[in-house]
């Protein structure tokens, strides 16, 4: 499983990176997260704002900090 | 770090329907000049249209859409609903009293009214709450 955490790094976007990973750690799931903040790399997912997270290949939230019970959600898909 | 990422913080999502005849590109228009203005984004109806996931998924999570549509026919509404998304205000140019045709000439005074149009037609939602909740990442 991918997940990538799209945002340029402000405060909102480390808690969305921090939140897929406490809910990969309490899932127990194995997932390479990566992080993006590259602008135009950021603009080829087609979202409307950060931070947005994509589960492989998957846009599942943009422009909000999802829940952990969101993310582990996502990862039982 | 980056200390002002607010990728977007801007809550309302201006569609425009940007259709092939005068009152379609002034709706067109008229969502440029609003973004502009910093009153919203204008976005990619196209993306919504043609099903491409990261936009849809946008326009589920935004607050709030102004859909901007030249005539009756509603093209940006019916864009919407079929991508699922019922929720959002809706402006008709031809209901305000702009006549369509072919002519593509753009008159200021018709892109005013319509840019009033739409902030009123958002007139409700609650900015500063909106712009705290939806994509402002600087917290």
């Amino acid at each position: 499983m991918n997940i990538k955490v799209l945002g340029p790094g402000c405060p909102k976007c480390q808690q969305t990176e921090r939140i897929v990973k406490e809910a990969l750690a309490e899932v127990g799931a194995d997932a390479v997260v990566e992080k993006v903040t590259d602008m135009l790399k950021i603009a080829d997912y087609g979202v409307f704002g950060t931070p947005s997270v994509v589960v492989d290949g998957e846009v599942k939230c943009v422009g909000k900090i999802p829940t952990k019970e969101e993310v582990k959600q996502w990862l039982k898909r | 770090m980056v200390d002002n990422c607010c990728a977007n913080g801007n809550a309302v999502m201006i569609l425009a329907c940007s259709g092939g005849s005068n009152v379609g590109q002034i709706a067109n228009q008229a969502a440029v000049e609003l973004t502009q203005e910093r009153f919203g984004t204008m976005y990619c109806l196209a993306g919504i249209g043609g099903g491409l996931q990261g936009f849809i998924q946008s326009a589920n999570d935004v607050p709030l859409i102004a859909a901007i549509d030249g005539c009756p026919v509603g093209c940006a509404r019916a864009t919407l609903r079929r991508a699922g998304i019922e929720s959002f205000r809706h402006i008709v140019l031809t209901e305000l009293g702009i006549e369509k045709n072919k002519n593509f000439e753009l008159h200021p005074q018709d892109v005013r009214r319509v840019k009033e149009a739409v902030r009123a037609a958002c007139a409700e939602r609650e900015g500063a709450a909106l712009r705290t909740a939806f994509g402002g990442c600087c917290g």
